[in-house]
């Protein structure tokens, strides 16, 4: 029985079927109110609203002409998309949606997975840089330079954000910290700045405007993926995507109070708290123009990472005045 | 990290025209610039000598898809002048209706691709949305949206009626409405003004004595506007104020443009109040007497030039063409040196560059001894004794 569960688990709720179809339905989520947002109305033929619409993007790219540039390392150029698709599916295992007990650690929830997480969630960084790199096409390498460059600059806000609320739940382990906040909701009023911190650099992590630097179409053409194609650069968007739903769901484990409740509940509150998140997403893409690589860094450390640090202080008072 | 050059162009998701601009990079600065022109070139020039004035116009028209009342104003100016006819003033004010609505959806169409440019995809899907309603307003004048086909030699070929005036001054209300909030916009959103600031400067001095033109000159500080300084149609009559700006950056560029857009409006409906009663046209003779002229018109973009020579026929002998793109370029690359990768289509975006319109001629290169050689359409056939080619080859060859 335990087997089948954890089978369950990997292949079907919340492994890789659940996150490819939430994933697309969070792309056409964030396509149409984007869409909205600028007066358009976004996707329209493929299925009810284009909700399809990902979906056959998707397809439609695994049939197209796949190309490996010719000096390009083939092993490296080809493997990466599949290794990076690989990583953030691991990360959804890690969300506390089901089949964790509190109480007993498993193999998905033990002390100290939220460093797994942002563990891997930092691969996928590394790997557009190696896309890039690998490509030995001038735009790419442009672009690849860029993501380290910004990697330097979202990473430390991000971690020292996300690890707040853990000081506050006194755990390292995504399950407790989120049912510590199911018992005090209270406490997350002192997080505010937290979430919105670790959010601005979500979408720093996820290179949506203003911080679409490294793939800048108008700059560099395709940046990163300017010498993918086919099947590659398809897997590379469902990674994408599926990284906006892990890292959504990450910001609404710690910040949100998790999604309790079994299988059906907490699931209905993993997809409202997660599409909560993305929607702030999608605000700030609407609302933004691009910045360039330097201001991107320089906004980093002059803006988010002292209130991250004044997020850190916040969480180590409370903690004091609550023992 | 070492010098490397990079191609922006021909074909690049930043340019909407085919144009090569060298890059050499050293990290993310810019070191050097250089741009190359010639992948749109259409024989316009020749093409106008083998057809009648009255073609011409038509011609003329399709040099550019933005400012093409631009191009046929400024040749009919140049015929009128040839033939010396006196346009009457209701002609005159209605090819100034059209220009002030050309410059309306010009400038409106280009901020929208700055915003694109600077990766503000909003404000570039709101911009031409509301672009639309001067599109509108231009077909209801002329019955077309791009190339109006309004100007005969003479006067114009379409009257307005009171309907159309009506028309015109509510969306001209509507209009200025957006662009008060674009204006407020596009000089208080953070993340675009951060973006557009002490980017591309051009300082005062430089833009003179690199002959800079329209609002990439204005934007530098230097008030030049060939409706004040050597008024066409009927603009020493209309009041209107001089748009400048003295950041010389992107920004300026930026500012000039809006505020030129506000001043359209007013010019607008100043014309629609007192558009004069009379003709739209007088007949003009079919044959020209021999003789040439310069005619000067302040497009969009900046000053338009058309030189015309005639011998007596009914075709023109020679025309020719300088469109305000061509005129900035030396300007855009004393801008592009120095500046971040990140900046090149901001700043080439801010000279609003109209490739097609600045294409004349064809520079050869021999790669081997690495002379470069200017040939004219007349030169090409001549040398490559183009009538004695035989005509059975099959592509490819």
């Amino acid at each position: 029985m335990a087997v089948i569960k954890a089978l369950v688990y990997l292949l079907i709720y919340p492994g890789i079927l659940f996150l490819f179809v939430y994933s697309t339905f969070c792309e056409w989520f964030d396509r149409k109110l984007y869409a909205r947002l600028q007066n358009r109305i976004g996707p329209a033929y493929t299925g009810r609203n284009g909700i399809l619409q990902p979906v056959a993007d998707f397809l439609k790219l695994l049939f197209k002409e796949d190309i490996v540039p010719e000096k390009a390392d083939r092993i490296i150029f080809s493997s990466l998309p599949v290794i990076g698709l690989a990583v953030v599916v691991t990360v959804g295992l890690y969300l506390p949606l089901w089949n964790v007990d509190v109480s007993i650690p498993s193999f998905n929830s033990f002390q100290g997975d939220v460093i797994v997480v942002l563990y891997l969630l930092s691969l996928p960084t590394l790997i557009f840089f190696l896309a890039g790199w690998h490509s030995t096409n001038f735009f790419s390498t442009l672009g690849g330079v860029r993501v380290l460059t910004m990697l330097f600059g979202y990473e430390v806000p991000l971690f020292l954000a996300i690890l707040s609320p853990a000081i506050v739940a006194d755990s390292w382990r995504l399950a407790e910290i989120s049912y510590f906040y199911q018992k005090f909701p209270f406490l997350l009023l002192f997080q505010v700045t937290g979430f919105f911190v670790s959010v601005i650099a979500l979408q720093a992590k996820l290179e949506r405007t203003p911080f679409d630097i490294p793939d800048a179409e108008t700059e560099i053409v395709g940046g990163t993926f300017t010498e993918y194609s086919g099947k590659k650069l398809a897997f590379f968007r469902l990674m994408t995507d599926i990284e906006m739903v892990v890292g959504s769901g990450l910001i609404a484990t710690v910040f949100m109070a998790g999604f309790s409740g079994g299988i059906v509940l907490g699931l209905f509150k993993f997809v409202l708290k997660t599409l909560l998140v993305i929607a702030i997403l999608s605000l700030i893409r609407a609302a933004c123009s691009r910045i360039r690589v330097d201001q991107m860094v320089v906004f980093s450390w002059k803006y988010l990472t002292p209130l991250a640090v004044l997020q850190l202080l916040i969480s180590i008072v409370v903690k004091g005045i609550i023992q | 990290m070492k010098k490397i050059t990079i191609p922006i162009g021909p074909q690049h998701p930043a340019l909407k025209e085919p144009i090569s601009l060298r890059m050499t990079i050293e990290g993310e600065v810019v070191k050097d610039a250089d741009v190359r022109l010639g992948y749109n070139h259409r024989g316009l020039e020749k093409l106008a000598e083998n057809k009648t004035y009255i073609q011409n116009i038509y011609l003329m028209e399709r040099i550019c898809g933005i400012c093409s009342h631009s191009h046929t104003t400024c040749y009919v100016q140049a015929v009128e002048k040839l033939c010396g006819l006196e346009v009457p003033r209701r002609g005159l004010y209605i090819r100034m209706l059209v220009c002030e609505l050309e410059r309306i959806h010009s400038h409106l169409l280009w901020l929208g691709v700055a915003a694109h440019e600077a990766g503000f995809d909003s404000l570039f899907m709101y911009t031409w949305r509301d672009r639309e309603v001067v599109m509108d307003l231009l077909e209801i004048i002329s019955g077309n949206r791009v190339h109006y086909a309004i100007n005969t030699i003479g006067g114009v070929r379409r009257d307005v009626n009171e309907n159309q005036k009506e028309k015109i001054l509510e969306g001209i209300k509507f209009l200025k409405m957006r662009t008060e909030y674009y204006t407020n916009l596009g000089t208080t959103e953070p993340t675009f003004v951060v973006r557009i600031t002490k980017v591309g400067m051009l300082p005062k001095e430089k833009a003179i004595a690199l002959c800079a033109v329209g609002p990439t000159l204005r934007a530098s500080g230097v008030a030049s506007d060939i409706r004040k300084d050597d008024p066409y149609a009927a603009y020493s009559e209309i009041p209107f104020e001089l748009c400048t700006a003295n950041t010389c950056d992107v920004l300026g560029r930026v500012v000039v443009r809006v505020k030129e857009l506000v001043e359209s409006y007013k010019i607008v409906e100043y014309i629609i109040n007192n558009l004069p009663q009379g003709d739209i046209k007088v007949r003009a003779p079919r044959k020209v007497q021999p003789a040439e002229v310069v005619s000067r018109y302040e497009a969009p973009r900046g000053e338009n030039i058309h030189y015309v020579k005639s011998n007596g026929t009914d075709k023109p002998e020679r025309l020719k063409v300088r469109a305000p793109t061509l005129a900035n370029y030396p300007a855009t690359i004393e801008m592009l040196k120095n500046c971040f990768v990140a900046d090149i289509p901001l700043i080439f975006a801010a000279i609003d560059p109209c490739v097609c319109c600045a294409e004349r001629f064809v520079e050869l290169k021999d790669i081997r001894k690495g002379t470069s050689k200017v040939l004219s359409m007349a030169d090409i056939r001549r040398k490559y004794k183009y009538n004695e080619i035989k005509k059975d080859f099959v592509w490819p060859l």
